[in-house]
């Protein structure tokens, strides 16, 4: 066994065997990231494993706050905001922890690899599944939350909407890169929420003071907003393409 | 590794090392394989033989070492390496949460094969799992989780095909037909790259083979000839002064 290899170009390297469907490199990226996505949604849809963990965790921290205070007293926007996005943080971890505990169990991240996918794929499609499964959870924890505190939130449906779409894109990209980060570590579920919490306290303050100015009929707060909100984007934009450029040197072994 | 020099490579590694803090896994090995070799690597616990299977699949880096797998820089190009290798490794790759044919197709469209739904059935149906297709794998015995796991790596049509002890939870049945789709994939032109203990299977299917023990490829040589107790002394004689 003994010689050396030619050096083919990209021509003499087509596949002899199986056909590929020779799409552009974007396409095919685009289509992986909706596969990976998809895939942890049907692995959920079909197993439940976490949604209702999830679920009860944030209704049973809502509940709890509900009983803490005297929510007829206070108007919403003084104490629900917190209480919402400790909520939505502490289904979040659930999400990314159990995220990568799948890909654990099958080591699909390394079976994800073994495919002419970038890296980077990988992190959007796995970031795209914590975002629409902690998006339902949201959805159905609003009208509770609306109930329990006598929120008027179909007064402000749509930025409230906008409030939590960008937190929770930042949230969920902070968490699936650590998730991916500890779960190949010894402690890793201990590590995972130290690190997520830790690092996602000014989006966390920007998520509450958001909410709070969007139920607020103070016009100085509402102008406040805009600047968190702008900084909560500027967050996701950065985070999310760090993760992206850096996903390859997170998750090789 | 000696034999007549071939027309193409199909795996040139030289030098490849690969350390985990102080301890070596990998240790200068250079390795030459043909295309269209059947390499069964032999080697104790610990020698180095998944880490170079992983290192072969793209899957972790050389810390020294030049490598080209079927003509290509893996820290180059390793998206041209991944549409044309097939890996059995260890651990199946396998979602327990979803059906065996989620599994098949959902690694076919990320190969981004053409006519996935046909493939995946001829798999399944190669494999012999076209009955328990749309259960969940979590419900697979060991030697079909097995099975499927090496559906799983021929998806692609592989040039090359990596395997690590794939023989582990294989009923006798289950083995024949391992042994029959590696046969073919050798006749058709593939390489394939296997570690095993089954010095039998290694020396029926191997055209080479090659023995490591602690990080290093320590002999190599063609199969033709080579009888199982030859080879179970050369194993001695080469791994246990190594060991002592």
């Amino acid at each position: 066994m003994t010689g050396s290899a030619d050096a083919p170009g990209r021509e003499t390297v087509a596949r002899a065997g199986a056909v590929t469907r020779g799409r552009s490199r974007l396409a095919r990226e685009l289509r992986a990231i909706a596969l990976i996505g998809l895939k942890d949604l049907r692995i959920e849809w079909r197993n439940l494993d976490n949604l209702p963990a999830m679920l009860f965790f944030a209704l049973l921290v809502l509940v709890i706050f509900s009983f803490a205070f005297d929510s007829a007293g206070l108007a919403f926007e003084h104490l629900g905001p917190g209480m919402l996005w400790v909520a939505f943080a502490f289904a979040g971890v659930l999400a990314f922890g159990h995220s990568f505990a799948l890909e654990r169990q099958a080591d699909g991240l390394a079976g994800m690899m073994l495919a002419p996918v970038d890296p980077g794929s990988i992190y959007l499609g796995k970031l795209m599944a914590n975002l629409v499964t902690l998006l339902i959870v949201e959805a159905l924890v609003l009208p509770l939350c609306a109930v329990l505190f006598n929120a008027r939130i179909d007064a402000v449906f749509w930025p409230l909407g906008l409030a939590i779409l960008v937190h929770t894109i930042g949230f969920c990209a902070v968490g699936t890169l650590f998730g991916a980060m500890t779960a190949r570590t010894r402690r890793g579920d201990v590590l995972l929420p130290i690190l997520l919490l830790g690092l996602s306290i000014p989006l966390m303050l920007s998520a509450v003071r958001t909410t709070a100015a969007v139920f607020s009929d103070q016009p100085a707060l509402r102008e406040a907003a805009g600047a968190w909100l702008a900084m909560a984007s500027i967050f996701d934009v950065i985070f999310v393409t760090a993760a992206v450029v850096t996903f390859e040197y997170v998750i090789e072994e | 590794m000696n034999p007549p020099p071939p027309a193409k490579a199909a795996i040139v590694a030289r030098g490849l090392s690969r350390h985990y803090g102080p301890r070596r896994a990998l240790d200068g090995v250079d390795l030459d394989v043909p295309q269209g070799a059947f390499l069964t690597l032999f080697g104790p616990n610990g020698a180095g033989k998944t880490t170079l299977v992983k290192m072969l699949a793209t899957l972790i880096r050389p810390t020294t070492g030049s490598l080209s797998i079927l003509g290509t820089d893996p820290g180059e190009e390793p998206d041209l390496i991944r549409q044309r290798i097939g890996l059995v490794g260890h651990s199946g790759f396998l979602y327990d949460g979803l059906t065996g044919r989620d599994n098949l197709a959902f690694f076919a469209k990320l190969h981004d094969l053409d006519d996935c739904r046909r493939r995946v059935a001829e798999m399944l149906d190669r494999m012999g799992l076209t009955e328990r297709a749309d259960d969940p794998v979590r419900t697979y015995s060991r030697g079909m989780r097995q099975r499927l796991s090496i559906g799983r790596a021929l998806i692609n049509d592989p040039d090359l095909l990596l395997l690590d002890e794939p023989y582990t939870g294989l009923d006798q049945a289950a083995s024949r037909r391992l042994g029959d789709i590696l046969s073919g994939i050798g006749s058709r032109g593939g390489t394939v790259v296997m570690v095993t203990h089954h010095a039998e299977e290694g020396l029926r299917l191997g055209t080479h083979v090659g023995i490591m023990d602690r990080g290093r490829l320590l002999h190599a040589q063609e199969t033709a000839g080579l009888s199982r107790d030859a080879l179970e002394s050369l194993y001695r004689r080469v791994v246990e002064p190594v060991a002592s």
